[in-house]
């Protein structure tokens, strides 16, 4: 079976969650270009989630994304509606392939659904229990032909695989958020892994037009490996700096650093508020049960047991979690002692601002990444910060080595097979300038 | 056979040309329409006349407003401009990219028959409605659609006027490219002079060195430099008799008498048989100069339909200002320029200014007024000779006005 006859029937399992959508949205689009280019073959796209409004918020979602896909590869459409004599201008096509696309899409809130798909990908709950119980059900329903990708960021697929009898058929194949943006998928082969799976995943990850890293199977991967131990470093730099500055202006100070003087997009904060504070607790719980309890935080799950989660909210807009967003900036910051939000226009904020000294020279992230001279720019950053002028260049400093020795360690543990693939998956999947395995500091 | 008798043209007045470009354009956000732009045009012309009730007649140049904008007739859209024109003839012409010289010649027309004194010519497109690539389609309908649409490309008519443009690189060897990035150059240059221009605002600092992009972007031969934008805008210009032009309030030096006026279509149905020529528009200049028994010398300024670079080395061939083959190397020499010595589209053409399709004829003939009257500001060049000419086309090449004015 080649990669287009893997693709005439395929599911998504939690197709309607924030990460199951993207990558139905590729599919779905994938399927419709594979019907075209082959009249004669039916492409079926299984949308397997719990909930018929977030589904058909789904369809309609997806109808949505045909359009533009189609405008940019107008040409393509063009010759391939060539012998369609009812379809002349370009607006005729690009309406025919939004049909075409509807017609691929088979929603339902039945795992029964993908009985006979040939791959199953699965977009669950980053919960063990929750995808054991999916892949379980599946394994009884599908038929042995059937492979499964798990968007799993943390789970271990080959301790998966076999406790749920798919033994040799899962991989692991993780797209960044949001899946239809994001050039990085973290391919995780499991040690039985069918290698005629993983052909198949490296070809159909090329003709999503992803790039893939290799990871080893073990628990959080590169990208969570890093994330969630950087996340750990910025909380435990603010639980220390929290009894001499007061814990919402350390917050402040933390979230400055690890997002200007790292010259990152977010910072620390907003990125476990972006990806939901509920969301890490979930991946600490899996990487701590593989890899030791110190992988924990206790605000963390204070913040939860108050009901602070970040995240999204239904329409995309951030929830508060650490801190409340304004058009993608931080506003204001949580405080534990009132529960309330502090503002951050306000004078304690730049009170708080000053104790870091002077501000990097270099451009913030977004105007650096298009700067011609961006590489030289750093370079005159991180000259800077070997020879620190204040707390905010001190603590950019450690939080650059913490950040280094991170991805030193995932590459001595095995999880990534060299500091390269480590600087990739932070590159690529987190958007950061550089990658954190460098001697810029030494 | 010369105009039967003297019909003057006065009173222009044209708007921006709006898209992208103009630091005023928004794709998302709402956007003045049809009305909004036949009342800026038709009232600044109107404003410069004593009263309007003295116009008899109505003329709109539109081309494709029923996909655009969804909108058909768009005579009955001039009374809005002036209570004056209520229940006045009023009718809508359509010759794709030339729509605004038929209603030019239409109302020229009208005034010729006796029938009336004084007519409003208004030209008008809003194209920024919809995605450049179905504003495709829409233009597409300046081809054969039954004929030629479906096999071909996504971009109709910039693939037309590729073709052209390789077979005239084939001709005439790498000057064609270097001329086509020269006439860009020229074009903005000229719309940085011209407020009202898409191009106004434009700042790349080595424009021919944009020109010069290796073609394959928008059609094979063409980059996007070489094409007109996607443009909003309205021309409007008053057609009068000397009777017509008294009752206004006008002297006659403040209008250009139209000594020479032709109208050609080809058949849309054929192939054009020459891609490096323009038959049809060299037929309509060489007419419209015998009807004014005026030989191409006496003639200082010149407004040619460039809705691609090419189409502006191939107009200078159609009017015969460079031998066939030679108009790359006219550009190349400078005498387009608007120091030169023979001025082409001083106010930036349909690459500097905008090509708001159906408003194009009558802006040309709107800009050759106001350089012939002395009214041009900014873009004024020394016009040395007494005669201005416009060469607008339709489609490719299947429709041609020209007309011969004189201050």
């Amino acid at each position: 079976m080649d990669l287009t006859d893997r693709l005439e029937h395929v599911a998504v399992v939690g197709a309607a969650g924030k990460m199951g959508r993207g990558i139905a949205q590729l599919l779905a689009l994938e399927l419709t270009w594979r019907a075209l280019e082959h009249p004669d073959r039916s492409f079926v796209l299984d949308l397997i989630d719990a909930d018929d409004a977030a589904l058909q918020a789904l369809v309609r979602f997806l109808h949505q994304q045909a359009a533009p896909a189609a405008e940019k590869q107008i040409h393509r459409l063009r010759r391939l509606y060539r012998d369609r004599p009812d379809l002349v201008d370009n607006e005729d096509m690009v309406r025919a392939f939004g049909l075409e696309l509807l017609f691929r899409l088979r929603p339902g809130r039945t795992l029964a659904l993908a009985r006979d798909a040939r791959l199953v990908f699965e977009a669950a709950f980053e919960r063990e229990a929750t995808k054991t119980a999916i892949y379980t059900e599946l394994a009884g329903l599908c038929g042995p032909d059937t492979w499964f990708l798990s968007n799993t960021s943390s789970l271990p697929i080959q301790a998966m695989s076999e406790a749920c009898g798919l033994r040799g058929r899962m991989l692991g194949f993780h797209f960044y958020n949001p899946p239809a943006v994001q050039k990085l998928v973290e391919l995780i082969r499991p040690r039985d892994a069918d290698p005629e799976l993983v052909r198949l995943a490296d070809a159909l990850a090329r003709a999503l037009g992803k790039q893939t890293v290799a990871s080893a199977d073990i628990a959080g991967f590169i990208g969570n490996g890093h994330f969630v131990r950087d996340g750990l470093f910025a909380i435990r730099t603010l639980e220390r700096l929290a009894p001499r500055f007061g814990f919402v202006p350390a917050l402040h100070l933390v979230e400055q650093v690890s997002r200007d003087w790292l010259v990152r997009p977010m910072g620390c904060f907003q990125l476990m508020d972006f990806v939901g504070l509920d969301v890490v607790q979930q991946i600490l719980r899996v990487m701590a049960g593989h890899l030791g309890p110190e992988l924990h935080s206790d605000l963390l799950d204070r913040m939860l047991e108050r009901g602070v989660r970040g995240g999204q909210a239904g329409d995309g807009s951030p929830r508060p979690g650490f801190q409340t967003y304004r058009q993608g900036r931080p506003a204001g910051i949580f405080d534990p002692d009132t529960g309330e939000y502090a503002a951050l226009d306000a004078p304690w904020a730049r009170a708080a601002e000053a104790q870091l000294g002077p501000a990097p020279e270099a451009h913030a992230w977004k105007a650096l990444r298009q700067a011609p001279d961006c590489a030289a720019q750093l370079a005159r950053h991180w000259k800077r910060l070997r020879q620190p002028q204040g707390l905010g260049d001190t603590l950019a400093r450690e939080h650059f080595l913490a950040s280094r020795q991170i991805g030193l360690d995932l590459v001595a543990q095995g999880v990534a097979a060299s500091a390269e693939a480590v600087n990739q998956v932070l590159t690529l999947g987190f958007f950061h300038l550089y990658g954190p395995i460098s001697d810029a500091l030494e | 056979m010369p105009m039967p008798r003297p019909v003057f043209l006065a009173a222009g007045a044209t708007t921006v040309s709006l898209g992208p470009g103009r630091r005023e354009f928004r794709p998302d956000a709402p956007r003045p329409g049809l009305v909004h732009y036949m009342r800026e045009a038709g009232r600044a012309t109107l404003a410069q006349i004593a009263d309007p009730e003295r116009v008899d007649e109505g003329v709109v140049g539109n081309f494709m407003a029923a996909r655009f904008n969804r909108q058909g007739h768009l005579g009955a859209l001039l009374a809005q401009i002036h209570p004056a024109l209520e229940y006045r003839a009023a009718l809508r012409v359509e010759g794709a990219c030339a729509s605004g010289g038929l209603a030019l010649a239409t109302g020229i027309r009208s005034v010729l028959s006796g029938l009336a004194e004084v007519v409003l010519v208004v030209g008008v497109e809003v194209q920024n409605t919809v995605k450049a690539l179905y504003g495709a389609d829409y233009l597409a309908g300046a081809g054969w659609y039954e004929g030629e649409r479906k096999e071909g490309p996504a971009f109709f008519f910039p693939g037309r006027f590729s073709r052209r443009a390789g077979a005239y690189a084939a001709r005439v060897g790498p000057a064609a490219r270097e001329a086509m990035a020269r006439w860009y150059q020229i074009a903005v240059e000229n719309a940085r002079l011209n407020p009202e221009a898409q191009e106004y605002h434009n700042t790349v600092p080595d424009l021919l060195a944009l020109g010069r992009t290796p073609p394959g972007g928008v059609a094979e031969y063409l980059n996007l430099a070489d094409c007109s934008k996607v443009s909003d805008g309205a021309a409007a210009i008053l057609v009068a008799s000397a009777a017509g032009l008294d009752g206004l309030g006008l002297a006659r030096r403040e209008a250009v008498e139209v000594v020479g006026l032709a109208h050609c279509a080809a058949d849309l149905t054929t192939p054009p048989p020459d891609l490096t020529e323009l038959g049809t528009c060299r037929r309509a200049a060489s007419q419209a100069m015998a009807m004014a028994g005026l030989a191409m010398d006496t003639v200082g300024l010149f407004e040619v339909h460039d809705c691609f670079t090419i189409s502006g080395l191939l107009c200078l061939e159609a009017l015969g200002l460079a031998a066939p083959g030679a108009g790359a190397e006219r550009v190349l020499a400078g005498d387009t320029v608007r120091t030169g010595p023979r001025p082409v589209n001083p106010g930036g053409g349909l690459v500097g200014y905008g090509h708001p399709t159906g408003a194009t004829g009558v802006r040309m003939a709107v800009d050759l007024w106001r350089q012939l009257t002395g009214r041009a500001g900014g873009v004024q060049v020394e016009v040395a000779k007494e005669h201005g000419l416009m060469l607008n086309m339709g489609g490719d090449d299947k429709t041609a006005v020209a007309l011969v004015l004189k201050r």
